[in-house]
């Protein structure tokens, strides 16, 4: 039986249709890592799909600009209960990017510097669902929040918007990626709370 | 305190509290099945709120040896979720849970056989183990020399002050970063590889050295003992951060 | 943000596992180094707690705290030795 701390934990509100079950309203942006912040520069970034047949598509910094970047405005929720409301992003729509591949796989693993993993579907990417995004609240991404840029994928937790996004594999079957093989649940709805395994 | 001993669950009332400097607070909790701790050790608070959520954090201990009275020095992380309630809303006679004692790394017994040098070097909040360690020291008739080198900002986040100016057997040097006190002799700035120097013992004692602060302080201060020829297996660091 | 040390994680080892990791020493798996385990690199948010080799970064353990349990990933370590009590 746990001591209770009267007073303890009444920042936390709730109450807001907006927001999933178990989240909070935040003002900052938290800053949550498994490792060293990578240190990577656009002239350097690439970006690469590759098939199951091993065909890869790649982007440079440049190219990636060039197939247009666009403007969102969308909610983020973090499964460690916290979320933000209209934040302003930029950002590629995934689907421009899978415009040519061809496969015939569901599931996509996504890789970063740093060797982060996480699994998807390849259906939570398309659609306008997805994007790499390089700007955030009206600046540049930095570094902290995966900048140069990350995946964003907001109707799904935020741990699957990877950071520091340099690759996508597709895969016939659901494996699970780094925090999934560590207790996270494979897909992460928020508005089905899906947290954990 | 000569073995050490496994850690867990207990539950602490608040004897007493007071500010210790702009931004932290001095706690004394009574912890009656608490089985003692070694300097420099350090204990989880988990914090339950009304509606079941709760969030756990470390604090090091500054008391040591056989005791039941617990002291914590906590400092206020503006953001954190934890430390602003220990600062602000914890009382006089609160329960507290509290994980312990943990740590057998990063810490001080006088059954050392080792009698080299101790060099404490502290960082802020990070002097509360280093304290622990002088004040298990200040209990021994004879033993290693210490010495503490302990960078803060100004002189109102000075923790422990009195009892600081107070240790016989350790030599405290206090560098301001930012402002010093009235009338010092020594203007405010940061450490330099060369003015660091001259307040640590030389690698040619074969002092056994203990660093603790933020992590970038920890990180520069272990990079110039190396520089200095100090043996880094002769160097214990623990880092502070984190969310508070 | 920066990282802590493996003394961080020494509450958390404790709890779930009962052994004094900063007392212990590690082989990591990827690099194979014997390590001091309170000096390794520790990343600890609310999301989980990673345990990284100091000199490769591999990943030596991953510790989440689901609702109801514990879940700890030693499988970077590939042995440790911890001192009895």
């Amino acid at each position: 039986m746990p001591v209770i701390n009267s007073g303890f934990g009444s920042r936390r509100g709730a109450g807001n249709p907006r927001l999933p079950p178990g989240q909070t309203l935040v003002d900052d942006w938290p800053v949550l890592t498994a490792g060293l912040t990578p240190d990577i520069g656009t002239h350097e970034w690439t970006f690469t799909i590759t098939t199951e047949t091993g065909a890869e598509h790649g982007w440079d910094w440049n190219a990636l600009q060039n197939v247009g970047v666009e403007d969102i405005i969308t909610d983020i929720h973090c499964v460690t209960h916290w979320s933000k409301l209209d934040m302003a992003w930029r950002g590629v729509p995934l689907d421009r990017l899978f415009e040519d591949v061809e496969t015939s796989c569901d599931y996509v693993m996504v890789r970063s510097d740093g060797g982060y993993t996480t699994n998807l579907p390849l259906a939570d990417l398309l659609e306008g669902q997805a994007w790499i995004a390089t700007e955030a609240e009206g600046v540049a991404l930095t570094p902290e929040h995966g900048g140069p840029a990350r995946l964003l994928v907001p109707h799904l937790y935020f741990w699957k918007s990877a950071k520091w996004v340099r690759g996508m594999r597709m895969m016939p079957s659901d494996e699970p990626g780094f925090w999934e093989q560590n207790g996270y649940h494979l897909r992460g709805d928020p508005w089905r709370e899906e947290r954990y395994w | 305190m000569t073995s050490p001993v496994r850690a867990s669950w207990h539950v602490g009332r608040v004897a007493s509290r007071r500010r210790e400097t702009t931004s932290a607070v001095r706690l004394e909790l009574d912890v009656p099945t608490w089985p003692g701790n070694p300097a420099g050790a350090h204990l989880d608070v988990r914090l339950t709120a009304p509606d079941g959520y709760q969030a756990t954090r470390s604090y090091s201990v500054a008391s040591s040896g056989p005791t039941t009275r617990v002291t914590l020095a906590v400092d206020e992380l503006p953001s954190g979720e934890v430390s602003p309630y220990l600062v602000h809303q914890l009382a006089d006679g609160d329960e507290l849970e509290v994980h312990g004692p943990l740590g057998h790394y990063f810490v001080w017994t006088p059954t050392e056989p080792d009698r080299s040098p101790v060099q404490l070097i502290a960082g802020g909040s990070g002097v509360v183990p280093l304290f622990a360690m002088a004040v298990a020291r200040e209990r021994e008739a004879d033993h290693a020399d210490f010495r503490l080198l302990y960078s803060v900002r100004t002189p109102e986040d000075v923790f422990f002050a009195e009892e600081l100016s107070a240790l016989s057997k350790t030599v405290v040097d206090v560098v301001h970063t930012r402002r010093s006190p009235t009338g010092s002799p020594r203007p405010p700035g940061r450490l330099t590889p060369e003015s660091f120097a001259e307040f640590v013992f030389p690698a040619t004692s074969t002092p056994r050295i203990f660093v603790c602060g933020p992590t970038p302080f920890v990180e520069t201060i272990a990079h110039w003992l190396l520089k200095l020829g100090h043996d880094p297996n002769r160097i214990r660091t623990e880092r502070f951060g984190g969310s508070g | 943000m920066t990282h802590l040390d493996g003394n961080a994680l020494a509450g958390l080892f404790a709890d779930t596992l009962g052994i004094d990791i900063t007392a212990a020493i590690g082989r990591c798996g990827s690099c194979h180094r014997v390590i001091e385990l309170a000096r390794a690199h520790a990343f600890v948010t609310a999301i989980g707690a990673v345990l990284r080799c100091e000199h490769c970064q591999g990943v030596l353990a991953v510790i989440v705290h689901k609702p109801r349990e514990v879940l700890a990933n030693l499988s970077g370590l590939a042995h440790i030795v911890i001192a009895r009590l």
